[in-house]
């Protein structure tokens, strides 16, 4: 008889041997770098050790893989045999969804950080030629990361567990919120961002450990900190359109603990993104880049505990567990490990520099880090209170939506601000005529923008009947204009430069000057990303929303838009049945488009699911939803908000990736050498002179 | 002049202020406060959303609580007592946000305290930086001079 592959067993051994490897990984790694830095030799070489370990580390990747690999095959042929495909899959899911199983439950998930870690690990590891003893470090760190998170997946929560007595003929399906398309890849994007930090942790702990001589490790921390930091923004958004399109409450973004577990790694690494700019360019804040560096690590797996333990009540959490009890004596470890090193190598991280002027650039990275971790300790506490208040008063405390709106929303508005002044100050110091020459034109733009909106109904004065929405939203477009102008006006300067000096077109100017120098203009791109961003979250202070029942032909009108009802039904189909309605939709009394909100019940796990229809503008999105049956009559509950610039948040979404991707860019080199390169030198000695007045 | 500026000041804030309290304490329409009140209370159910956006099908409570909260504005009961009422009745996680009432108010507190104390912390150490670097004139160095201009290039061209 032919044997049969067993794919659980298969992925069980695999997730043991990954164990193993990464755990060897981290003891000769952890081995040989002890004796290259005592200078003492062992039994073997420790650059053969050190060698043997990085191998051990790129094997793990591919054992982890295997495992992966092992339970999407099992989600694929339903094997339910295995107790998580039984829980979180099907027969009649759709294959994208089957491949989505993977991290649609908790030990999944977990199996998906580690593969991620892996991978990670897998690069920094082929890639060690780089900086081969600092590779070795940062490649020992990982490997101790990747032994927690295996041995999670070995012991605690295995995901290749079995069934215990009769497999099920079929398995108890998808959460339905999860079936939609987004949530195919907006999990690994939001892990590939939490993991990512793991790489620029384990480089900067390393190259603290090892008393990195030189600033090398700060440039390849920082390009491995982009790259974490434009996955967890991608996760984030993909996150907040998902919510938008499939919970159907009309919003974005709830501040739930889940939310703001990703949204606290996501503000420290934003805070280190402007500040390490202080380090290579005047050898300052070192110890604070260095602490903030940990602090977006240790925040992520706060994150990642936050989401699994149950410790705060979310709508987003996996089921309660005891995972918890592994990741805390971590995180402890994490912190004890940071903290030693720190202490025993703080005195090389000595500032060459020190701050020469209030007025400078330095002093307004520095306003920026301490607005950051402003806000992102103010995520922290809201997070944390409810457990803090049980702890101290014995009664737990909602910290919600309204807690966050008080708060973070100013310290955002503030933000904003300096996103605008920033740039427009000069390293070391800025005269106060400089300052006055850069600040005329984003204060003019600023200040037309402030009137006009008013003279467009908006009302900020509605703050003093305690309604500040309107007035937030007022600073926010004035200081949108602000901002763009001083962008706009950085973009122009320099591609007058290059038109002078190449002869090309203004838009190719643009270009030009933006692939000379990619981290600035790259910065700028990411900065209006923010802004058009900024201008969207502005626009849920005018939300307006309507509920009504409604029979054939009836209507309902929400601002400018009349809904009719041609039609109500039902349908069904393998996966689940559907109760919807088919809405004309008119403006000014021209018909625009057709909308059919549904809502579906799914058979496997018995829930129902709300399939949000849209007409999305530049001005607004009308958002219609199914709310369900009239019981007497059975006829639909149709809710219809008018969600004014929601579209802006998306398309700032794309503007961001963009200017980071650009960011990420080498330099074009200014010219091929020689007498070319020479002649290319009085543009250069102008960008400069244009950068000393702006920037 | 200066006094005379002072006093002038304190004359136009004092109003300003006890206007904005009046009007932050008036009461609006119902409607308005039914939406208003609404998204400062939570759906007790379990599914952790604010009481106004609750929108699962057959949610056992919110409807329960939106009629309270619609007949409690009808009975002209205040924010604050409408609040109370509502924390009477099902504890003090049915408010979205804590009240400022003994350790709540730590929650308000300490968020914008710590901004505050960051910023001017950043300010003091500035101020104290500059006058450590005032205190030690820097020599002259001929010879780091293109030293000094590689760096200022490269410090400018970031």
């Amino acid at each position: 008889m032919k044997p049969e592959l067993n794919m659980p067993t298969f992925g069980s051994y695999a997730l043991l041997l990954a164990l193993v490897l990464s755990a060897y990984n981290l003891l000769a790694g952890a081995i040989a770098l002890r004796q290259i830095a005592t200078r003492s030799r062992g039994r073997f070489a420790p650059e053969r050790l050190a060698e043997t370990a990085r191998r051990a580390g790129i094997a793990c990747f591919a054992a982890v893989t295997c495992a992966a690999f092992a339970l999407v095959w099992a989600a694929f042929t339903n094997d339910f045999s295995v107790a998580y495909i039984l829980h979180h899959s099907n027969r009649a899911l759709p294959w994208p969804y089957k491949f989505a199983a993977l991290w649609s439950g908790q030990e999944g998930s977990l199996l998906l950080w580690a593969w991620l870690l892996a991978g990670y690990g897998f690069v920094v590891r082929i890639r060690h030629k780089v900086d081969v003893k600092l590779s070795a470090y940062a490649s020992t760190i990982l490997a101790g990361i990747q032994v927690f998170f295996l041995l999670v997946v070995n012991f605690a929560a295995p995901p290749f567990a079995l069934v215990q007595g009769t497999v099920p003929h079929d398995g108890f399906g998808l959460n339905p919120l999860l079936q939609y398309p987004e949530m195919v890849i907006h999990p690994p994007m939001l892990y590939l961002g939490y993991v990512g930090f793991s790489v620029p942790f384990a480089f900067a702990l390393g190259a603290l450990m090892m008393r990195y001589p030189g600033e090398k490790w700060i440039s390849i921390t920082r390009r491995w900190t982009m790259v974490g930091w434009l996955f967890l923004t991608c996760g984030i958004f993909l996150g907040a359109h998902w919510a938008y399109q499939v919970l159907g409450w009309g919003g974005y973004w709830g501040w739930d603990p889940v939310e703001n577990a990703s949204l606290m790694p996501w503000i420290a690494g934003t805070a280190f993104l402007h500040s390490v700019m202080m380090q290579e360019k005047r050898g300052m804040m070192k110890k604070w880049n260095v602490w903030l560096i940990f602090s977006a690590f240790l925040l992520a797996i706060l994150g990642d505990m936050l989401t699994r333990s149950g410790l705060v009540s979310s709508v987003h959490a996996f089921a309660q567990s005891s995972i918890g009890n592994w990741f805390w004596p971590f995180l402890v470890i994490c912190i004890g490990v940071c903290l030693f090193t720190y202490f025993l190598n703080r005195d090389h991280l000595k500032s060459d520099h020190k701050l020469e002027a209030l007025v400078s650039r330095e002093s307004s990275f520095l306003f920026n880090n301490v607005v950051l971790m402003a806000a992102c300790f103010t995520v922290l506490w809201g997070t944390l209170f409810p457990v803090l208040s049980e702890f101290v008063q014995g009664n737990k405390v909602t910290v919600s939506a309204p807690f966050y709106d008080r708060v973070a929303v100013p310290i955002g508005v503030f933000l904003l601000f300096l996103t605008g002044v920033g740039p427009l100050l000069a390293w070391r110091s800025t005269s106060m005529r400089s300052i006055r020459k850069n600040l005329i034109a984003p204060s003019i733009a600023a200040l037309l923008t402030g009137i006009v909106v008013i003279a467009i109904g908006v009302r900020p004065w509605s703050i003093f009947t305690s309604t500040p929405g309107p007035f937030y939203a007022w600073m926010t477009f004035v200081l949108a204009a602000f901002v763009t102008t001083a962008i706009g006006s950085e973009f122009l300067r320099g591609a007058r430069v290059i038109q002078r000096h190449t002869g090309k077109n203004f838009f190719a100017s643009i270009v030009h000057l933006t692939r000379r120098n990619t981290r600035r203009y790259g910065g700028y791109l990411v900065h209006f990303g923010v802004v058009v961003i900024f201008i969207g979250l502005a626009g849920s202070a005018f939300n307006r929303s309507v509920e009504k029942t409604l029979d054939f032909h009836q209507s309902m009108t929400v601002g400018p838009y009349r809904l009719e009802c041609l039609d109500y039904s039902e349908d069904t189909n393998p996966n689940y049945d559907s109760e919807y309605a088919l809405l004309n939709v008119y403006r000014d009394g021209k018909y625009v488009t057709q909308l059919d909100p549904a809502k579906r019940f799914y058979q496997a796990s018995q829930q129902t699911s709300t399939i949000v229809a849209e007409r999305s503008t530049p001005e607004w999105d009308l958002y219609v939803v199914y709310a369900g049956q009239d019981p007497q009559t059975g006829q639909p509950i149709i809710r219809a908000h008018l969600n004014p610039l929601v579209m802006w948040i998306w398309v700032g979404v794309i503007i961001v990736v963009f200017g980071t991707l650009v960011a990420l860019v080498p330099n074009m080199q200014a010219g091929g050498g020689g007498a070319r390169a020479n002649e290319k030198r009085p543009e250069e000695r102008e960008l400069v002179a244009a950068g000393k007045s702006g920037s | 002049m200066k006094k005379l500026m002072t006093r002038l000041t304190q004359f136009a804030v004092a109003p300003t202020i006890a206007i904005a309290l009046m009007l932050s304490m008036g009461a609006t329409n119902p409607t308005v406060r039914y939406h208003r009140i609404g998204h400062e209370l939570m759906c007790v159910c379990g599914c952790n959303e604010i009481l106004a956006e609750c929108n699962h099908e057959s949610c056992p409570d919110s409807p329960v609580e939106l009629a309270e909260l619609r007949a409690d504005i009808a009975k002209g009961m205040s924010n604050r007592q409408v609040f109370a009422a509502f924390q009477a009745e099902y504890g003090p996680t049915v408010l979205a946000a804590p009240m400022l009432t003994r350790f709540n108010m730590v929650a308000w507190i300490v968020p914008p305290a710590l901004l505050m104390i960051g910023i001017f912390g950043v300010m003091g150490l500035v101020r104290k930086w500059r006058l450590r670097a005032a205190a030690v004139p820097a020599e002259a160095n001929v010879q780091g001079f293109e030293e000094l201009r590689s760096r200022i290039r490269k410090e400018t061209d970031l």
